[in-house]
């Protein structure tokens, strides 16, 4: 057992831990300081799988920005805990449930099925070319991220820019001081 | 990497996606479900970014760059209409939001 393999199983079990004690605290604050401890540990994963750029992605945006939303949030409506409680599942609900797991677990069982030599190990990532034929080589280095962003994903990122600013024009008209009926002309 | 295999950063990313599925199953708070549905996000990221590693393809972690740009978005519009809600309701518990409901 290697240190690679520790660290995956170290961070592995944070973030499941993590989202576990998310789901079942009681109070809405320590869900989220749990809820960043799960997302650092999936950038951590994500630095085992050399997709270092993403790991930063993850931090900044997710435990930084989301996160820091949900706490601001949170102390605004200042929710009280809620003692934990659970929703009463209704039988249909509780059996769409059951079905979408169960349909999530054979695919899994079906996957792991499948032996190593198909799916491939983890072979060393070229670092001289960014371009193979047709498909963009999987690479740590940034220069790659952004060839790929500005040719092949050139329309998916200006639909991303368009939806933040409809977003962001959302949030606005959301949370605005809403007038009374008679003058909202 | 040797006993490390993509397999077992597949069943995690299962794992992660189920935590948060149960979540948002069981959770009445509103903002627990929202918290949810990022943790099934990033489980769907984990397989993503590991399916591109092992096939050494760049395609699944740039789809991963826009999964985290569309959840930001998400949330951001969800914890407005939270807010809003919360204005009109005084209540962020899904069971107080029955309006719909027969």
């Amino acid at each position: 057992m290697n240190i690679v393999d520790l660290l995956f199983y170290f961070f592995a079990a944070l973030s499941l831990g993590g989202g576990l004690l998310m789901i079942a605290s009681r109070h809405p604050v320590p869900a989220a300081l749990f809820m960043i401890i799960s997302l650092v540990s999936v950038a951590a994963l994500f630095v085992l799988l050399e997709a270092f750029f993403l790991a930063i992605l993850q931090v900044l945006v997710y435990a930084g920005a989301v996160m820091v939303l949900f706490l601001f949030i949170i102390m605004l409506l200042d929710v009280g805990p809620d003692g934990g409680k659970v929703s009463r599942i209704k039988i249909l609900s509780g059996l769409a449930g059951c079905l979408s797991f169960g349909i999530l677990v054979v695919l899994l069982l079906q996957f792991s099925g499948i032996s190593n030599a198909e799916v491939g190990s983890w072979q060393p990532i070229q670092t001289s070319e960014a371009v193979n034929g047709n498909s963009l080589l999987f690479s740590t280095s940034l220069k790659n991220f952004g060839y790929g962003l500005f040719t092949k994903y050139m329309l998916p990122i200006q639909v991303a820019g368009f939806l933040l600013l409809a977003a962001m024009v959302g949030v606005i008209v959301l949370s605005k001081k809403s007038l009374p009926s008679g003058e909202a002309e | 990497m040797e006993t490390v295999s993509p397999q077992h950063f597949l069943v995690l990313a299962f794992l992660l996606f189920a935590v948060g599925f149960l979540g948002v199953l069981i959770r009445r708070n509103l903002l627990l479900v929202l918290m949810s549905l990022e943790l099934m996000l990033n489980g769907v990221n984990v397989a993503l970014v590991s399916f591109s590693r092992t096939s050494l393809n760049l395609d699944g972690s740039l789809f991963v760059f826009f999964i985290m740009t569309v959840a930001a978005t998400e949330v951001a519009v969800g914890l407005a209409l939270l807010v809003a809600l919360y204005k009109k309701r005084q209540s962020v518990f899904s069971e107080d939001i029955s309006l719909l409901k027969n």
